[in-house]
């Protein structure tokens, strides 16, 4: 946070975790020390290549990180409580009710055999009193046409297989959204979508954190997505966090070589007349990595010092950077 | 359900039913041994007794002649006359059908009760003892001949420890008068609780014979489908949305991995309904199979060739029903 705000407590505070696979080539470290915070009312984007470790780091919030993975670490405070805690039954209270999640396919991940109606009213159900003031149909007619689905209750007896790749997408978000959580984790909503339908869905996602007051995190590989639509961002490689920071900040000044390589990938956010130039070489395997930078062997600018831990350091005006030089700075 | 495709489905029917007509009765024909002789026996029979024998049972004609006459009678539903039991073969079938049918029955129930919890419990288990002793079994399930396991049931519980009878559907004290030809269900509509569990009584080895290598089937592709339906987004999303294990499990997973299930039991069944040859035997169940056997043996050929035709229709139309239902089960498929 910036020296001058007032601090302000965050929602989600993610400290230390590990989250670890065993595996046939040995133990994954897919998430390996890794710091979030994400604060009340704020839209953060996560942005990291494919195996960072950014669905991981985000499945743990919810408890969900399946065999042969498990959470070997760390603490994860939401709203006051300490996720890691809680029992089974009281996660489950959480899952849905107060932090939501939306993944990348809906096609796969709506269940085919219900009708898209039972998949959003089971949701209500689960997290309302039975006594409560409105029956979960009116609930469900609602969220759907709050996502733009027209004609919700002929649609409500509908398969997934019978919408369109867009609308099944505001689907997976109406039934995200029905208990109107605090904090929408979006991973990679719109990466399954083609560019206008993405700009449609990612507009109607802003427009609804406006109106149900709503935290989100958006994972994605797009920063241009990220440039266009989160506040503030949190670079991923290789399992931990290297760069964080106010999103305009980061893209005008990145601090990590790595930040820079991955706008510099990216047509819509380099500088005009700039050559694009993709990152060279490969995300490094998790397993058995060495106690030194991880992207020291893709790094342009690597030096001897860069063999050693590197930890976290604070850039000032709510930026860090895991770098020895950050920007290039002695 | 379009009305083009049940039409389609009983066009299919009728080469299949040619087909099969045509191979049974080569087959017959080809077979040494001479039906005429057979019924004649010991019985001195002068030639010209045997021969109007002979013309009665249509066996003087040619074989093309005999075979067309044979697809024009079955057209009409005549089937004609059993040699050996001196009634029509209409009559005969009819009649040992429902042996077949209640053993089926009894039999798919005992393999589903058993290969859906198990199978189910080994995927979300995937792993554990359990699984692997689930595994193990159904490996043996499937390969331990029907007949070996018949045998093995009758010598332990019929001959060594005598708790269960030899062979047979019911004793002759608690016959009922037939309704359905299922001893299980007339004894039922009927209130007779003692034949019901005599029948019970009777069909539990039969059963549990073809039952468990069904079962051992089912159960692994059960396990098998589950695992991949666990596996599936749309379950990470469910449990995303705060659901308890049981409704996962029941209504997101299990709705979906029952899909294969169902279809390989309903053409199991279909094959279960053609009669099991060896376990009618085995067990002296008097059902379908064994009538066919028997008529094989006497060179009974109406009775072999109407047999079989109505195996054979009855595995298409299960097959058909099977279509519908797995399209019932998969909203996607559309017929
Ligand atoms: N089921 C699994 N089994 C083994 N390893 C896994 C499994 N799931 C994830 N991992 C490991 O965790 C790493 C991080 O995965 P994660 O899904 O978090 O990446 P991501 O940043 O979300 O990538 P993407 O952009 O492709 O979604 C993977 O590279 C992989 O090594
Ligand atoms: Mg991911």
């Amino acid at each position: 946070m910036t020296a001058s705000a007032a601090p302000v407590e965050p929602l989600l505070s993610i400290r230390d975790l590990e989250a670890h696979f065993q595996t046939q080539v040995g133990l994954v470290k897919a998430v390996d020390g890794v710091d979030i915070d994400i604060f009340p009312g704020e839209c953060a984007g996560v942005v990291g290549e494919s195996g960072s470790g950014k669905s991981v780091t985000f499945l743990s919030v919810l408890g969900l990180v399946r065999p042969p993975g498990w959470i070997a670490g760390g603490s994860i405070r939401f709203d006051g409580r300490e996720l890691t805690a809680l029992t089974r039954r009281e996660l489950r209270r959480v899952r849905g009710k107060e932090i939501a999640m939306t993944f990348q396919d809906a096609l796969t991940s709506l269940n085919p055999a219900l009708t898209v109606g039972s998949q959003i009213l089971e949701v209500l159900r689960e997290h309302t009193p039975a006594d409560g003031a409105r029956p979960a149909e009116a609930q469900a007619l609602e969220m759907l046409s709050l996502v733009g689905i027209p004609e919700p209750a002929i649609r409500m007896r509908q398969y997934p297989h019978e919408f369109s790749g867009g609308m099944r997408q505001r689907i997976m978000i109406a039934i995200a959204l029905a208990c109107r959580p605090k904090l929408l984790i979006a991973d990679e909503p719109t990466s399954a979508l083609d560019v206008t339908i993405q700009a449609q869905v990612l507009d109607l996602l802003m427009a609804l954190r406006h109106r149900l007051g709503m935290t989100v995190v958006l994972i994605t590989h797009d920063l241009g997505l990220v440039a266009e639509y989160c506040t503030r961002v949190i670079v991923m490689y290789a399992g931990q966090v290297v760069e964080q920071g106010p999103t305009r900040s980061v893209i005008d000044d990145p601090a990590h070589p790595y930040t820079r390589g991955l706008i510099g990938s990216i047509p819509r956010l380099s500088r005009l007349g700039e050559k694009i130039r993709p990152i060279e070489g490969q995300v490094p395997e998790l397993v058995r990595l060495a106690d030194e930078c991880r992207f020291r062997a893709r790094c342009p600018v690597a030096e001897a010092r860069c063999g050693a831990r590197i930890p976290m350091s604070d850039l000032g005006g709510g930026r860090e950077a895991r770098c020895v030089r950050p920007g290039g700075r002695r | 359900m379009r009305l083009g495709f049940v039409v389609e489905r009983l066009l299919q029917l009728v080469p299949v039913l040619l087909g099969v007509s045509l191979v049974v009765f080569l087959m017959i024909t080809l077979t040494p041994g001479d039906p005429v002789e057979i019924m004649l026996g010991n019985e001195r029979a002068t030639p010209e007794q045997a021969e109007s024998l002979r013309r009665e049972m249509g066996l003087d004609l040619p074989p093309h002649e005999r075979f067309v006459k044979f697809v024009r009678n079955a057209l009409t539903g005549n089937f004609g006359r059993s040699f050996f039991h001196r009634r029509p073969v209409a009559e005969v079938i009819a009649e040992r059908l429902p042996a077949t049918m209640e053993l089926t029955i009894v039999s798919m129930l005992i393999a589903l009760a058993l290969s859906i919890p198990l199978g189910v419990l080994a995927a979300v288990k995937r792993g554990s003892i359990l699984d692997r002793i689930a595994t193990v079994a159904s490996l043996i399930g499937v390969s331990m001949p029907g007949f070996w396991l018949g045998i093995m049931l009758i010598l332990l519980f019929a001959v060594h420890l005598g708790w269960m009878p030899v062979s047979g559907r019911v004793d002759f004290s608690h016959e009922v008068p037939r309704i359905t030809g299922m001893i299980l269900l007339d004894s039922l509509i009927q209130g007779r609780v003692d034949t019901f569990l005599d029948a019970l009584h009777h069909i539990i080895m039969p059963a549990v014979t073809l039952g468990l290598a069904m079962a051992a089937l089912l159960m692994r592709v059960t396990r098998a489908s589950m695992i991949e339906v666990l596996q599936q987004d749309y379950i990470l999303f469910a449990e995303a949305k705060g659901l308890g294990r049981a409704r996962l499990l029941m209504r997101h997973a299990l709705k979906n991995a029952l899909i294969p299930t169902v279809t390989v039991a309903a053409l199991e069944t279909g094959y279960l309904l053609g009669g099991n040859t060896i376990v009618e035997t085995v067990f002296g169940w008097p059902g379908l199979a064994r009538v066919i056997v028997e008529g094989i043996f006497s060179r009974d050929y109406p009775l072999v060739q109407a047999g079989v035709l109505v195996i054979a229709v009855i595995y298409v139309s299960v097959n058909f029903l099977a279509d519908v239902l797995y399209t019932l089960l998969n909203p996607r498929v559309k017929l």
